[in-house]
């Protein structure tokens, strides 16, 4: 999962991604609402962790940008400010849930999880695709039964093709959901991941779309 | 309880019926004066009457001895209450009662000759104006009763007074009524203060008072809005300082956990690293919290002392080096020679939070300057710093506690340049801020009284 980060605390915001990295999410750390406006502009993410008091405006403002463009994108806010009338302030503003600070890093990826499941509108958290089953709370993947490992990679691509089942993912989606900004990616990386999950999970379980990309196969 | 209203009442009451009886007594003792000398008056006139009907003949007296006296016509008194009021007896100079009028007594009523003079007779006291004719030989005493004069009076007074008992009471409830109506203001006032609660600081509101509660209520108003801009005051810092807090907490505990959990070294060290940093940043908040705090609760200017500016600048600042910073300092030669009186305290919190913010708005590199400036009046000592400056319009509101303007540095807390105000103005030193001409960055300082050395 790719996620954004918008905090203008430097030690918070590292924090936040590196820590919410150990929990399997790519993350994207921008410290301002300028910042934030560019990332959304270009690349997609499956959440958004946001701050409500940064240098250059309030991330309420952020959020309710993305409401007008019917944007459904996920979005915990994080605030100093958790008063119950912040809140609801919050809420009604379209965020999908409200963390105060300071909080506990696995119920921020905790809550990250519930909400992107919410938005996709499965009641399970877990991820289940012909006899594939995929925790992303524990980090577990299990094929008839009996469970695989993968790598961090690995694991990120299968979830993003099983969060969309039966659709196509292009090698530039997967790639974002893989990799954040400053990292850099090999023109073949997707390629060769996927190669490696075929191995682990079965040949046929992932199907290449000659030209567009890669969606799991249908029953 | 003493009540305004009962002393008032008392005051009132105890006045009134003062004022009454002294002027009953008054009364009493002025008419009691008139009535005499107008009795005094008849008395003398009626016996002079009878001394000159006698001698025109007009009464016939009894001369022989043995034979009953004469008896004298006087005219009937109208007035039942104060019937026979005179009595008349004329004697002959030998001593036999040659004439009386009825009702008058046998004995004699004077001994004196002529005059007036009082002689109890039968019991009875007697004022008597006693006639001599030596013509005729005969003497004429006029007389009337005191205990009817006194009846006069006091009949009189008795007029007076019993009216003045009736009004009492009724004077009495209209006291009572008026100094309840006058004191109205006061218990509206009263019954305000007491309905509300103890959060309640709005002003008091008494409709239009009068000018005597005015002052009162101007007063508790006055009271009530410097307790609400205190408790406001505090409470908002209170706020902000939690919200202030909780980040730094927040990006400890995260990056405690990113050391808990990572398994790779590099990433461990890194958040121990960044924690320290939080750690850093935390503790300079507390100390700018409780720096602030102190210097709202202390407003005395404290102990002045002689401050070589120039060397004090420079243990403030490499007190404050730190490892990761690469911001050069510069002092001006001119203040090691620059003495000024002030208190250290407040000297030391102003130059190091002056000095923390132009370092922390430095860029990597930078060079930070303290200068002063004797062109201006006062001399300026300030601090040059080669950071973004300062939005023109931000200026007004960065003393303000917790303002972070939108070139923020990312480990300021909004405190810094507000525990300089407030610790120069409690030093009774002039706060000097603006951009720098020609080039970024700020300059920002204090004007000084100088005594240079």
């Amino acid at each position: 999962m790719r996620i954004l980060v918008v905090e203008d605390d430097a030690v918070l915001l590292d924090g936040l991604k590196v820590g919410l990295g150990i929990h399997g999410f790519t993350v994207d750390a921008v410290a301002s609402c300028g910042d934030a406006r560019a990332a959304l502009a270009t690349a997609e993410f499956d959440a958004i962790v946001l701050d409500l008091m940064l240098p250059d405006g309030s991330g309420l403002d952020i959020l309710r940008e993305l409401r007008r463009r019917q944007d459904a994108t996920p979005v915990l806010l994080l605030t100093a400010k958790d008063t119950v009338a912040d809140r609801i302030g919050g809420l009604d503003s379209g965020a999908d849930d409200y963390l105060g600070k300071p909080f506990d890093l696995d119920e921020v990826a905790a809550r990250l999880r519930a909400i992107s499941r919410r938005a996709a509108g499965r009641a399970s958290p877990v991820l289940a695709w012909n006899g594939i089953e995929l925790d992303p709370g524990r980090r577990t993947v299990e094929v008839d039964g009996k469970p695989v490992g993968l790598s961090r990679r690995e694991f990120s691509i299968l979830e993003a093709l099983m969060r969309h089942p039966g659709t196509v993912l292009s090698k530039d989606q997967l790639a974002d959901r893989l990799y954040g900004w400053e990292e850099d990616v090999e023109s073949n990386a997707v390629e060769v991941h996927v190669h490696h999950l075929r191995v682990k999970i079965g040949r046929d379980a992932i199907e290449t779309v000659r030209g567009l990309g890669y969606r799991l196969r249908s029953a | 309880m003493s009540s305004i209203r009962t002393r008032l009442f008392i005051i009132l009451i105890a006045a009134t019926t003062l004022i009454w009886l002294f002027a009953t007594a008054w009364i009493y003792l002025d008419t009691k004066r008139q009535l005499q000398h107008v009795l005094d008056t008849r008395l003398m006139e009626a016996a002079r009457m009878v001394g000159s009907l006698v001698t025109s003949g007009e009464i016939a007296l009894s001369a022989r001895a043995g034979e009953a006296p004469a008896s004298i016509p006087l005219p009937e008194p109208t007035h039942v209450g104060y019937e026979r009021q005179l009595s008349c007896q004329i004697w002959s100079f030998d001593g036999r009662l040659i004439g009386r009028s009825s009702g008058a007594p046998e004995a004699a009523l004077s001994n004196e000759t002529s005059g007036f003079s009082e002689q109890e007779v039968g019991g009875e006291p007697w004022r008597v104006y006693a006639f001599a004719d030596r013509d005729r030989g005969i003497r004429v005493l006029v007389g009337d009763r005191l205990g009817l004069r006194d009846r006069l009076v006091t009949d009189l007074v008795r007029g007076l007074v019993l009216p003045a008992i009736v009004v009492v009471p009724l004077l009495a409830f209209l006291i009572w009524a008026s100094v309840g109506s006058g004191l109205r203001p006061l218990r509206r006032l009263t019954q305000g203060l007491k309905a509300r609660g103890p959060e309640d600081l709005s002003p008091v509101s008494v409709g239009n008072p009068p000018s005597e509660i005015r002052p009162v209520v101007d007063a508790l108003n006055g009271l009530f809005g410097k307790f609400a801009a205190a408790r406001e005051h505090e409470r908002s810092f209170t706020a902000f300082a939690a919200h202030e807090l909780r980040t730094p907490l927040a990006g400890l505990r995260t990056q405690v956990q990113v050391a808990l959990a990572a398994r790779d070294p590099e990433i461990r060290e890194g958040a121990m690293r960044q924690t320290l940093v939080a750690v850093d940043r935390t503790s300079r908040l507390v100390r700018q919290l409780l720096a602030m705090s102190e210097l709202d609760a202390v407003p005395d200017e404290g102990e002045p002392q002689d401050i070589v500016v120039g060397r004090a600048i420079e243990d403030i600042a490499a007190s404050l080096r730190t490892s990761h910073t690469d911001v050069g300092v510069e002092i001006d030669p001119a203040l090691h020679h620059t003495t000024i009186r002030m208190n250290r305290e407040l000297f030391h919190l102003a130059v190091r939070n002056l000095h923390e913010n132009a370092v922390q708005h430095s860029p990597a590199g930078g060079r930070v300057r303290w200068v002063l400036d004797s062109s201006a009046s006062p001399p300026v000592i300030a601090v040059e710093d080669e950071g973004p400056g300062i939005p023109e319009d931000e200026i007004g509101q960065v003393t303000d506690r917790f303002f972070r303007g939108r070139h923020r540095s990312p480990v300021g807390s909004g405190l810094g340049l507000a525990i300089v105000d407030a610790a120069l103005r409690r030093a009774k030193a002039s706060f000097v801020l603006h951009n720098r001409q020609g080039r970024s960055g700020v300059r920002v300082g204090f004007g000084i009284d100088v005594a240079t050395g």
